[in-house]
């Protein structure tokens, strides 16, 4: 098994302010199917994903992450991770199977971001909507901008440094990519747990927020689409369709009903455990993260949920 | 009718719709003192502090627009609907990067 161990970012959890207005969003435009729901949650797939879920919605009156979960190999794994979290004295809190929707026992700490972070090995799987002998290429009936799978989570908080080395020691990530200050600070980090560009990043920032998650879009056409979509609908658009220096992706920002920001993504290289960690100096981060502009715009630094 | 929402200053000024929201009223205006975030009443770049005037508003994250002081009532311009001419303070959430 050349992937082992945390595999990738396997579901989010994210909090709506109203949770009807939000699985409008998050099906008819996002282009996610709805696979579930529970008391005040709503459970939500990319059509080529084949586990049950990768986004709940849960209402509540903030919006914002509960938490990001990542999907490991084997049951076997969170024993190991749990003793090594243990050993290095972080809290960790068992949450039983079921308590989401068809997925097994999660184990869940915080980082020094601020954020809780979970792992889980066990996920029903109803599939994409395609067999698995012989396939066609799609199934029918996609919606909106048809969001193939969970990309990543960007998040906002104190101790971006620490944080990254706990997840690189003990989930075994990888920095691909970082931003440092001239002092050598780590102010940005971009990790990965396998082949992706990346699977979470941080950005320092005093209060512990969500900053957005993405899906992955299979093309720049796409992503031409999900803008096109976003103008249509009247969608509160961020910025876009431009392209990442960082990750080298393609990509347009925009917001839920409740604030949350979107992000449809495509285009970006795949990582190898032997690729380099290519470094920017936070002087460059407007040619980091938005490379045609060459500069942020406001919004990217200051809203957040 | 069309309400008159106000900064304290006086000097700013903008026209806003029944059913229109003032944020989208200044963005239809062109005006730019007030700044666009997430237009959903989550992020906070664009709250106030309403001095006068009668308003309905939409759902608004909770935690910002919480306040102690009986004073000062916020509000986020992207959900504040005026049902009366308003006064408005600027109020913004502080940008959340060091």
């Amino acid at each position: 098994m050349a992937i082992d161990g945390v595999m990738r970012t396997g579901h989010v959890q994210i909090r709506v302010m109203d949770l009807a207005a939000a699985v409008h969003h998050y099906t008819e435009y996002y282009g996610l199917i709805q696979t579930g729901s529970d008391e005040g949650r709503a459970y939500l797939k990319g059509w080529d994903e084949f586990d049950s879920h990768s986004l709940v919605l849960r209402e509540a009156d903030e919006p914002g992450m509960d938490h990001v979960a990542f999907k490991v190999r084997r049951e076997a794994d969170l024993d190991r991770i749990e003793g090594e979290l243990r050993e290095r004295l972080i809290a960790v809190t068992q949450i039983p199977a079921g308590e989401q929707l068809g997925v097994g026992r999660r184990i869940a700490f915080t980082v020094p971001t601020g954020h809780r972070i979970e792992l889980y090995a066990t996920c029903e799987q109803p599939g994409n909507g395609l067999p698995t002998r012989n396939p066609d290429v799609w199934p029918d009936g996609l919606k909106g901008m048809k969001a193939t799978r969970l990309e990543h989570v960007l998040l906002y908080g104190p101790n971006v440094a620490a944080t990254t080395e706990l997840l690189s020691r003990v989930l075994g990530m990888i920095v691909a990519e970082d931003v440092v200050t001239e002092d050598g600070t780590r102010i940005g980090a971009f990790l990965t747990c396998a082949s992706k560009s990346h699977d979470i990043a941080f950005i320092e920032a005093p209060e512990t927020r969500f900053h957005h998650l993405a899906y992955w879009l299979d093309s720049w056409d796409d992503i031409r689409n999900a803008a096109d979509l976003i103008a249509k609908n009247k969608i509160p658009l961020d910025i876009g369709p431009t392209r990442h220096g960082i990750s080298r992706g393609v990509t347009i920002y925009f917001f839920d009903p409740s604030g949350n920001r979107n992000e449809v993504f495509s285009g970006s290289y795949q990582h190898y455990p032997d690729r380099p960690t290519i470094t920017w100096d936070a002087a460059e981060l407007g040619k980091a993260i938005f490379y045609y502009e060459g500069r942020l715009n406001e919004a990217f630094l200051s809203v957040t949920t | 009718m069309v309400h008159r929402v106000a900064l304290l200053d006086g000097e700013r000024v903008l026209r806003c719709s029944p059913g229109q929201d003032v944020l989208n009223a200044a963005i239809k205006a062109g005006v730019s003192w007030l700044p666009v975030g997430c237009r959903g009443g989550g992020c906070g770049v664009c709250r106030v502090i309403v001095r006068s005037g009668s308003y309905e508003t939409g759902r608004m994250n909770k935690r910002l627009v919480t306040s102690d002081d009986a004073s000062r009532v916020f509000a986020l311009a992207c959900k504040l609907y005026p049902t009366s001419d308003l006064e408005l303070e600027f109020a913004p959430v502080q940008r959340s990067t060091a």
